[in-house]
């Protein structure tokens, strides 16, 4: 049996191509992965109206044939067939923005040229009439010599008549159209000259507005009120990533501990409990408690991109990132990075230039986490006096805020370095097409919320639960013989690693206890609270945050603390992170390097901070 | 046309112009590539719409029917004359 026709869906960014990719396809799609790329390949299956099968595929965003980024690259080798694992499309649509022809159509000529079947989705055809422009589909069609379609991908308006278009290309023997008109096959400026042609001869008539949107920038760009909205916007987020995020995820971690729970009263004490109990159950709760922060994040994140806001806030932080050599398109996921690393690291996709990108994925995990909150939360409450510096101005919270701004200025400095060395070249600067703004779709969202989740589940998942089923067994083997003084986790592997390395970490002040604690640490930073409860002999599941206080006070000196605390601002703690850099930068490279040079910089500040609190008789 | 002193960096806002040339080789590759696909070419009208803020970060300016956000460096390297004065 032949395989159903592929067609594939190509266009400028901002086009709204993804829009009609997911009116054309509704749930009926499959993201994956091109092999040796990061770049996403999104495939769906449609029925045309005589019911005949089309594979659909959603081509990146380019403005030309002559890449500029591994997305475009894709977008390039499909059309031309040059791709790995991709056959050559039967036809494609052309996703053309309706109010922005002079510029689409540029693309437009270059696409009909390779000679392929090709429809014309004229998009946003409502926009283009609310901004004052009377458009003529017929003579485009004329012109260009290949059907055109208007359609409203956002409203699902258009798209029978281009699911027909296409069913009149996709006749088996249908002659794709072979256009030898040379203008075609002509440089860039003869090409957008002759796109303005077509362009002319299109227009109807046009009153040149963007009243909307002109109205909506002159406050979101404005040099106060613009920034005032920024950090409005970025207020709501948090404190729903924060507060609407935590709720669900303790209900997750709950429903866990209760699974857990039922399994130890169902099975009898054995090495196959602790297994299934300690590491499936917790590996995998270890992950999925992370999704409720991670879909809040990402709602946001998909609603700033869609309205077009996203692109104002990378332009009012542009001056300030490009102080260290990023551009303003890293504020967006190094912020989500607050919250978790993940979701930050996974949103540096909307970063076109790689070595950006890179540099940008590098130093999100120094931006401090939610998950460093407990730990921080019970050392400085444990350790540092609860006095009043300043009226209002409690010496904890000044800790506390020392450790975030720790993370951000060290961030910087390494972002400094990186574009200087390993992560060097030119960067790609900042230039980027500001789209009009656009109320987005709920079903766009939804799908969009989908396809994330998915990828988190799925890719950075299976690792997480890995790791954490392999750290189980660290701290579970070899077993301690019965009636040993010994406990479990000193007798383990964890712990005997612990004390081999204890000699190296003794110089920055941390005692065996802590290099205990810093191994479970890896799965969740988090843990390491629970863990130094295990290693302390203490029951920290129960509401023993005093008693492990106390213990904390009498076993620490306050410059091993402090030297803690600053371990955990920029050691690379949780396994998540890593797995996901690997996911996004498509090797073991870049995460080692993250990872090495996290624990260098973690070793150096936390002695700095012992040495210097020794010296100051702490 | 080629006497006209104004760059887009230097354009004053809301003022109505056409790109009289562009200096490629004062952009890089790159970005003289980018350039052409937002549709920056010789008699293209132009308008900066916002500067962000006091220091050097980008402007947004209007070219054609788009609305395209680019550095002051690479501003700098568009000359445009302006419709008419005043």
């Amino acid at each position: 049996m032949n395989p159903a026709p592929l067609v594939a869906l190509v266009g400028n960014p901002n086009a709204g191509k993804s829009a009609l990719f997911n009116a054309l396809t509704g749930a009926r799609q499959k993201v994956g992965n091109y092999p040796g790329v990061t770049v996403e390949r999104h495939a769906g299956r449609m029925a045309l109206p005589d019911g005949r099968p089309v594979e659909l595929l959603d081509l990146p965003g380019t403005y030309s044939l002559e890449p500029s980024s591994p997305d475009e690259r894709v977008t390039r080798d499909v059309v031309t067939g040059a791709q790995a694992g991709e056959r050559l499309p039967d036809a494609i649509v052309v996703v053309v923005d309706a109010s922005n022809l002079d510029n689409h159509l540029r693309f437009t000529l270059q696409l009909i040229a390779l000679g392929l079947p090709v429809v014309v989705a004229l998009n946003m055809y409502d926009l283009a009439e609310r901004d004052g422009l009377k458009l003529d589909p017929a003579a485009l069609a004329r012109e260009l010599g290949v059907p055109v379609v208007p359609t409203v991908a956002v409203r699902k308006r258009g798209i029978d008549e281009l699911k027909e278009a296409l069913a009149d290309l996709a006749t088996p023997g249908a002659t794709a159209l072979r256009p030898s008109d040379p203008v075609l096959h002509a440089d860039i400026a003869t090409l957008q000259r002759r796109a303005r042609q077509i362009a002319m001869a299109a227009t109807i008539s046009e009153t040149p507005v963007r009243r909307w949107t002109h109205m909506l920038d002159s406050v979101a760009l404005h040099p106060v009120f613009g920034v005032l909205l920024l950090f409005v916007v970025l207020f709501v987020m948090f404190q729903a990533v924060f507060f609407a995020g935590a709720a669900p995820a303790d209900a997750i971690a709950g429903g866990f501990d209760w699974l857990a729970g039922q399994v130890k009263q169902v099975m009898p004490d054995s090495i196959l409990r602790s297994l299934i109990t300690d590491g499936v159950i917790a590996g995998v709760g270890a992950v999925i408690k992370f999704l409720p922060q991670i879909l809040i994040m990402f709602f946001f994140i998909l609603v700033l991109e869609a309205s077009g806001y996203m692109v104002r806030a990378a332009f009012l932080m542009d001056r300030i990132m490009a102080a260290v050599g990023l551009s303003g398109r890293a504020f967006i996921p190094l912020l989500s990075s607050f919250a978790c690393a993940v979701p930050g690291i996974m949103s540096t996709r909307t970063i076109e230039d790689e070595k950006d990108r890179l540099t940008t994925i590098l130093i999100a995990p120094l931006m401090t986490c939610s998950a460093r909150l407990p730990v921080y939360t019970l050392v400085i409450g444990a350790m540092i006096p609860n006095v009043r510096v300043l009226p209002f101005v409690g010496l904890q919270g000044l800790v506390m805020l020392g450790l975030y701004v720790m993370g951000v200025v060290g961030a910087f400095i390494v972002a400094l370095v990186l574009r200087r060395t390993v992560t060097k070249g030119a960067s790609s600067g900042f230039m980027m097409e500001m789209p009009k703004y656009q109320l987005p779709s709920v079903r766009d969202l939804a799908i969009g919320l989908w396809s994330r989740a998915e990828i988190f589940l799925k890719r950075a998942g299976t690792t997480i639960a890995f790791t954490t089923i392999v750290l189980w067994a660290m701290l579970s083997f070899p077993q301690v013989p019965k009636d040993s003084a010994v406990s479990q986790v000193n007798y383990s592997v964890a712990g005997r690693i612990a004390n081999t390395i204890e000699p190296a970490f003794r110089p920055i002040g941390f005692n065996r206890d802590i290099v205990l604690a810093l191994i479970p640490a890896m799965a969740a930073r988090e843990v390491s609270v629970a863990a130094l409860g295990t290693v302390y002999a203490i029951d920290s599941s129960g509401d023993d945050d005093t008693k492990m206080a106390q213990t904390l006070r009498t076993r620490w000196s306050l410059a091993t603390a402090l030297a803690f605390l600053m371990w955990f601002v920029f050691a690379p703690q949780c396994i998540s992170t890593i797995a996901v850099t690997r996911r996004e930068t498509n090797g073991w490279k870049w995460p080692a390097f993250m990872v090495g040079y996290l624990f260098l910089l973690a070793y150096i500040m936390a002695g700095i901070t012992y040495w210097l609190a020794v010296l100051a008789g702490l | 046309m080629a006497t006209t002193p104004l760059s887009l960096e230097q354009l004053p806002q809301r003022q109505r112009a056409t790109v009289a040339g562009i200096a490629w080789d004062r952009l890089t590759a790159p970005e003289g590539r980018r350039l052409r696909e937002l549709g920056f070419d010789e008699g293209v009208g132009i308008e900066v719409l916002h500067r962000a803020r006091i220091g050097g970060g980008p402007i947004a300016c209007r070219i054609g029917r788009m609305t395209v956000a680019l550095r002051r460096r690479v501003a700098g390297a568009i000359h445009v004359a302006t419709d008419q004065l005043g």
